[in-house]
């Protein structure tokens, strides 16, 4: 057994050698900027990780007690949730003001920190890297619980949850230095693209591994939407980045896909990222937390399994939606279209089974600011999922095509469902993982939740008056038929809007500020107890 | 080239139309069979079991009413 782990650690250091070895040569021979940073960045974490494996060998194999959950993976994508938030809102809030004063487009940062380049900065790190380590952090915990099963894997989900933290950073780099495929929330160019379905594919098995040693007899539904979520988010990434390297020396690559057949796989990819990325996922942290704050059982468990097949049926036909009135033929955006407004229907179920859960209990929205945010997040998910079917509408996307309406729609849904659930899974999470008994204060989270609340209807409502706004001015005709304003009419009147939406956003990132200083608190706090949860030796 | 997307098509629209329709259905149907609300019930206090530590491998947990709510790590509020 110890000779065997000697030669395993050999073996490591002997691959970690030859990939840093490759990676140095790649970021010489690079073709372009990003490439050879990437390639850099690679060769440096090998190359610290064969340090490390050197300065371990001989070292007695800690013990791992396997009759406890593994919760180092989970503590570590709770802390990674929260500094990616605070990374991505910052981001956003900053290029909210890059809208109102261009000027904040710095001649000496030009083709590295203009809006254009920020923008899938903050969209990507609030997404993947903010909902993404929530996602990780909370399917881990769960799946845990509900199936009375250690993780299955070891160590594998340790690289799950770096391996995707390398991908957040070469993303995020990678966007900075212009590497891009220009589809939207699928930014990250063709290596990237294959490390995270490697990533994935480790994620579905530990996940599938720990369902398969399960001892409770039934798959709790949270792991379905869980579930739901990992599959087809491996088959949406892995079908809309299928392309061809120019060089395997380069960060360029061409789609397989053209014309409309491209528009149409990237926007059925685009809508399902939020369908199972934004929406299943973060409903499986739904149907656990809401339940387990509230201290009572989902409302009506077979409410949740139609739910869930509704849900997975009908969100997949949705993504033609956004492409009305383009090259897309009539039948397939009717489609698309027929399909979103019928989605309304599972989607407020599923509202309605959350927020029905605190029946009997409703005093605990005045007395938990917990049980608050989770009640706000399922409001703001009943909004935006009213208002999407609604946009969806060929007439009404006549109009709210191209504005910013669609931005605020989105952001009620970002910044009101999947922000605040996920900020009142971590008020959850960080007491109970670190061994405290509650947050540091309590207080502060009723600030977080107000702050975040008024920043969100700031945000929105800005978004909804100038959105309509600017279409309404863009259709406008006068008597001979000729437009009357031009692009950049619209521009100068929506300055107070793009004001009022930023201050909306420093509102948000403050209540989230906030937090990190209260999870902080309770983390490090002078008078907080030792942890007293068992920490497996990892 | 044109023949399969033909018989693509018309496959997707009818058999393959008929498949999903049914299977949507009977997912509907199979929520509310017979004798599924204990199994539902159990399936929902499930949360409330195996908080702190692993089930036992030597005890699996077979029994629907064996938890009560609140479970074992009662008092999470």
């Amino acid at each position: 057994m110890h000779e065997n782990e000697g030669c395993m650690a050999v073996f490591r250091m002997i691959a970690l050698a030859v990939i840093a070895v490759l990676a140095a040569i790649a970021a010489d021979w690079g073709r372009d900027l990003a490439y050879s940073v990437h390639a850099f960045l690679v060769m440096l974490i090998a190359a610290g990780l064969f340090v490390w494996e050197v300065r371990r060998f001989g070292d007695p194999v800690p013990v791992v007690d396997r009759s406890r959950y593994m919760d180092g993976p989970v503590r570590a994508g709770v802390i990674a949730t929260a500094f990616w938030g605070i990374a991505g809102f910052l981001v956003g809030t900053f290029i909210a003001f890059q809208l109102a004063f261009p000027e904040l487009n710095f001649d000496w940062s030009e083709g590295y920190a203009n809006f254009g380049r920020l923008r899938p900065l903050h969209t990507s790190a609030v997404i993947f890297a903010f909902g993404g380590n929530a996602l990780l952090a909370t399917s881990f915990y769960v799946v845990q619980r509900t199936s009375a099963a250690r993780l299955w894997g070891g160590n594998l989900a340790w690289f799950v949850f770096w391996g995707y933290q390398l991908f957040i950073v070469l993303a995020a780099t990678g966007y900075l230095l212009g590497a891009t495929q220009s589809r939207e929330y699928a930014e990250p160019e063709w290596y990237v693209d294959l490390w995270l379905t490697i990533v994935w594919l480790a994620y579905l098995a530990v996940f599938l591994g720990t369902l398969v040693n399960r001892k409770e007899p039934h798959i709790y539904v949270a792991n379905w939407f869980y579930l739901a979520f990992i599959v087809t988010v491996a088959m949406l990434h892995v079908v809309n980045n299928l392309a061809v390297p120019v060089s395997i020396l380069g960060s360029r690559s061409v789609s397989l896909f053209a014309g409309v057949q491209d528009a149409m796989t990237q926007w059925w990819y685009g809508h399902n990222a939020v369908g199972f990325f934004l929406t299943a996922g973060f409903l499986g942290m739904m149907y656990y937390f809401v339940p387990k704050q509230a201290n009572r059982p989902i409302y009506s468990y077979k409410l949740s399994i139609i739910h869930f097949w509704a849900l997975i049926f009908l969100y997949i036909w949705a993504g033609p939606h956004h492409l009305h009135y383009t090259a897309l033929p009539d039948w397939a955006s009717t489609l698309g279209m027929v399909f979103s407004v019928i989605l309304w229907m599972p989607s407020w179920g599923g509202m309605i089974n959350g927020l029905m859960t605190l029946e009997g209990a409703w005093d605990k929205i005045r007395t938990d600011p917990i049980i608050r945010m989770f009640v706000a997040s399922l409001a703001f998910y009943g909004m935006s999922t009213f208002e999407g079917p609604m946009m969806s509408i060929r007439a009404v996307n006549s109009l709210s095509h191209y504005t910013d309406w669609t931005i605020g729609h989105v952001h009620s849904g970002a910044l009101g469902w999947n922000g605040l659930i996920t900020f009142g899974c971590l008020y959850f999470l960080t007491p109970k993982l670190w061994g405290r008994e509650r947050m540091h204060s309590v207080a502060a989270i009723n600030w977080h939740f107000w702050l975040a609340t008024i920043g969100i209807v700031l945000y929105a409502s800005s978004m909804w008056v100038t959105g309509i706004m600017e279409g309404l001015m863009w259709r406008e005709v006068d008597d001979q038929g000729f437009l009357v304003n031009s692009f950049a009419d619209t521009v100068a009147a929506k300055f107070p809007m793009y004001l009022v939406r930023a201050t909306g956003g420093i509102f948000y990132l403050s209540g989230a500020l906030l937090m990190v200083w209260n999870m902080w608190m309770t983390i490090r706090g002078p008078q907080a107890r030792p942890v007293s949860t068992a920490v497996p030796a990892e | 080239m044109h023949d399969t997307y033909t018989f693509m098509r018309h496959f997707a629209d009818s058999w393959a139309l008929l498949a999903l329709f049914v299977f949507f259905l009977g997912a509907f149907v199979w929520v509310w069979r017979p004798g599924s609300r204990v199994l539902h019930d159990a399936a929902a206090q499930s949360i409330f079991r195996n908080d702190q530590v692993p089930a036992d491998d030597t005890a699996p947990q077979q029994d629907p009413q064996g938890a009560t709510r609140g479970g074992r790590n009662g008092g999470d509020a």
